[in-house]
């Protein structure tokens, strides 16, 4: 299943380098708050993915992750929110700048989504093939006969046995995992370049999240497609991404390839997260570290850096003054944290 | 929400460990059945649906083949028979005009029951589209909408339908016209609760993240979640047209002379009274009988409907 136009795509920079396929910048994005007027839910987020690349979005509940993902697919206006500043671009188009018809033909052969819980993203009324048959014959123009061999060699691509009658089976005769397969698979039927990935595996017990995970690393080196993963889980996302972005109170707390991330993170938060991931079999009576309080509501962040209250770092006078930008760090390339003490603080990572 | 998107199979809802390999072997057994064929199996289960469901289609049948079916010209007047009793001739005697009873019911069967046809569809083609749209987008374009449909609802139906008629010109078309607008709360209703119902179903998202348009995500995910109980509101709302179109051309609102409905005649059969009382029973029995049809069949509907829906 190589991809015929995954080189011809392929924008080059100026610099030589390959172009970025997505680019999010300073994407600040509100919703209607109760109280009348805008709040905003995530502020300036910035970040990039090559084509073929991998990045996790990580972070808590509420920390904007989904909001953001949601907002490169396009679809802020329809969760009744709007993006106030920024610009996203996918492929070298700004695509804030254009229509909603110019992101609308983007989704399906440019990008796709699957979603938290498989089996309430297919219509159950109609079976798998159909649904899988439908975007293709959408996107593709393919006849109803193409499309359902389409439709079996994406069931057989994403791993489901004997795909060829499994594809008149309707949904509910399906696992929660065999509907994520689907998903993927409808997803993929139209050789999107970017598939976005809002927690794919949450609701699916540890076993099943494996082999999606498997599953979804075959896809990216048999297609080439880029993946954007939306997770609050770091175990999974070390596995998968070759790059991480730790989100914190809709805001970009950490940002670095995942091996640099994990072994030494410079940010508090990102090395709480990493502390209160459990490891068996290492010390038993060791009391597993959780990061105290939770995180706060959009309109309740606090005045200097929005972590302050949780770390176990912070210095009054100097964390709760002013709002910390992201930096750069010396030494490490592609790192930037949004932390004052990143520069004298040593934090833990993974223990080996 | 309804049992729709929770069909009886095995509870899909959390895999257990081995959950990938089952499922596939599950597979091969039966394929559940959906909905539609349980509802068409649950409707042949119940004979007063049945028999109704008959005689609406042997009335539709005669309406259809009236001229071939009718022994006399309806308007071909023979003043030497008026008003003269059923007998060989005449099965259902005649009336003031000296014209065949019988033929002009089966010629009044056509008439009502294209007014029935058309008042619903005026109701279907305003009601389904204007509540779908309420229902999806919501906001201040659903308020407005209800609020519209409301007003319409509160009046009361024969009393708009005869204001409209009266300034539109009396007249079968008109009338049914007017029957359609006063109908199309009831359809606009069921359209907009059953599109709110899946609104925020995920596999809507899904396919709007696969790039589908909002027309095409409104017939093929929403419209087949709203069909079902419209299908029921369309059966229900033909009896009520029936009725309806009877009372306005029995007032001389809906269909003109000497064309022959149901009402007319039964308008025709009251001012004799006294000399024919017989007149009154052939349209008088129609009318019940087509509006108990109609109530019987969208009961039927119905009731296959809740059962569907609850499981079994």
């Amino acid at each position: 299943m190589a991809r015929e136009t995954a080189p011809a795509g392929t924008r080059t920079d100026a610099t030589g380098g390959t172009a970025d396929l997505l680019r999010v910048e300073n994407l600040s994005v509100e919703f209607p708050s109760p109280s009348g007027g805008w709040q905003t839910t995530v502020q300036d987020v910035s970040f990039s993915l090559k084509p073929g690349g991998s990045m996790a979005l990580v972070g808590e509940s509420g920390s904007g992750k989904t909001v953001t993902s949601i907002a490169v697919m396009g679809l802020t206006g329809a969760t009744g929110g709007r993006i106030a500043s920024g610009r996203i671009v996918f492929d070298g188009v700004d695509l804030t700048a254009g229509t909603q018809k110019q992101w609308r033909d983007l989704r399906g052969p440019g990008m796709g989504m699957i979603f938290q819980q498989p089996i309430r993203s297919l219509n159950p009324a109609y079976t798998v093939g159909d649904q899988i048959a439908e975007s293709v014959r959408k996107h593709l123009g393919m006849n109803r006969k193409q499309a359902r061999a389409r439709a079996v060699e994406m069931l057989d691509m994403v791993q489901i046995p004997r795909a060829a009658q499994r594809i008149d089976d309707y949904p509910h005769a399906f696992s929660g995992g065999m509907c994520q397969r689907v998903m993927i698979a409808m997803v993929m039927a139209c050789n999107p370049r970017l598939l976005i990935a809002d927690e794919p595996t949450t609701a699916l017990d540890v076993t099943v999240q494996e082999r999606i995970l498997e599953l979804l690393r075959d896809l990216q080196e048999q297609t080439g497609v880029a993946l954007l993963f939306v997770s609050h889980d770091l175990a999974v996302v070390a596995e998968l991404c070759r790059d991480v972005v730790v989100m914190y109170a809709g805001e970009v707390a950490e940002n670095a390839p995942s091996e640099q991330l994990f072994f030494h993170p410079r940010h508090p938060y990102t090395s709480g997260l990493i502390g209160s991931i459990p490891k068996p079999g290492l010390s038993t009576d060791r009391r597993l570290r959780a990061i105290p309080g939770g995180i706060p509501a959009p309109g309740a962040w606090p005045h200097g850096c929005r972590f302050s209250s949780r770390c176990e770092f912070a210095v009054p006078g100097r964390c709760d003054v002013a709002h910390p930008g992201l930096v750069r760090l010396d030494g490490a390339a592609e790192h930037h944290a949004r932390c004052v003490r990143a520069a004298e603080l040593s934090l833990d990572g993974v223990t080996v | 929400m309804s049992a729709n998107q929770t069909p009886s199979a095995p509870a899909p809802g959390n895999d257990s460990g081995l959950a990938e390999v089952p499922a596939a072997a599950i597979g091969t057994g039966e394929p559940e059945p959906v909905a539609a064929p349980g509802i068409l199996k649950s409707i042949v289960r119940r004979p007063a649906t049945i028999a109704a469901g008959v005689f609406l289609l042997v009335l539709t049948f005669i309406a259809i083949f009236a001229p071939a079916l009718a022994p006399y010209d309806p308007d071909v007047q023979n003043l030497l028979l008026r008003l003269r009793p059923p007998n060989a001739e005449h099965w259902l005697g005649t009336d003031d005009y000296g014209r065949d009873v019988l033929s002009r019911l089966i010629f009044g069967a056509r008439v009502s029951l294209w007014a029935a046809l058309q008042a619903a569809a005026v109701a279907l083609v305003l009601g389904l589209p204007l509540g779908m749209i309420a229902g999806y987008r919501g906001g201040w374009v659903d308020a407005i909408l209800t609020r519209i449909m409301d007003a319409l609802m509160s009046a009361p139906s024969l009393v708009l339908a005869i204001t409209i008629v009266a300034v539109l010109g009396a007249g079968i078309t008109n009338a049914m016209l007017a029957i359609g607008l006063v109908m199309a709360p009831r359809f606009f209703r069921v359209a907009r609760a059953g599109t709110m119902d899946v609104r925020h179903e995920t596999y809507i998202e899904a396919s709007i993240a696969l790039g589908c348009s909002t027309l095409r995500i409104a017939v093929r995910h929403v419209l087949p979640n709203v069909l079902p109980p419209i299908i029921l509101v369309i059966s229900v709302s033909l009896g009520t047209a029936v009725a309806a179109e009877a009372s306005l051309s029995f007032l001389g609102l809906g269909v003109q002379a000497p064309a022959a409905s149901w009402g007319s005649m039964l308008s025709t059969a009251s001012s004799n009274m006294r000399l024919a009382p017989y007149l009154v029973w052939p349209p008088g029995v129609m009318i019940f009988l087509a509006v108990l049809a109609f109530t019987y069949v969208g009961d039927g509907v119905r009731r296959a409907l809740v059962r569907t829906r609850s499981g079994n």
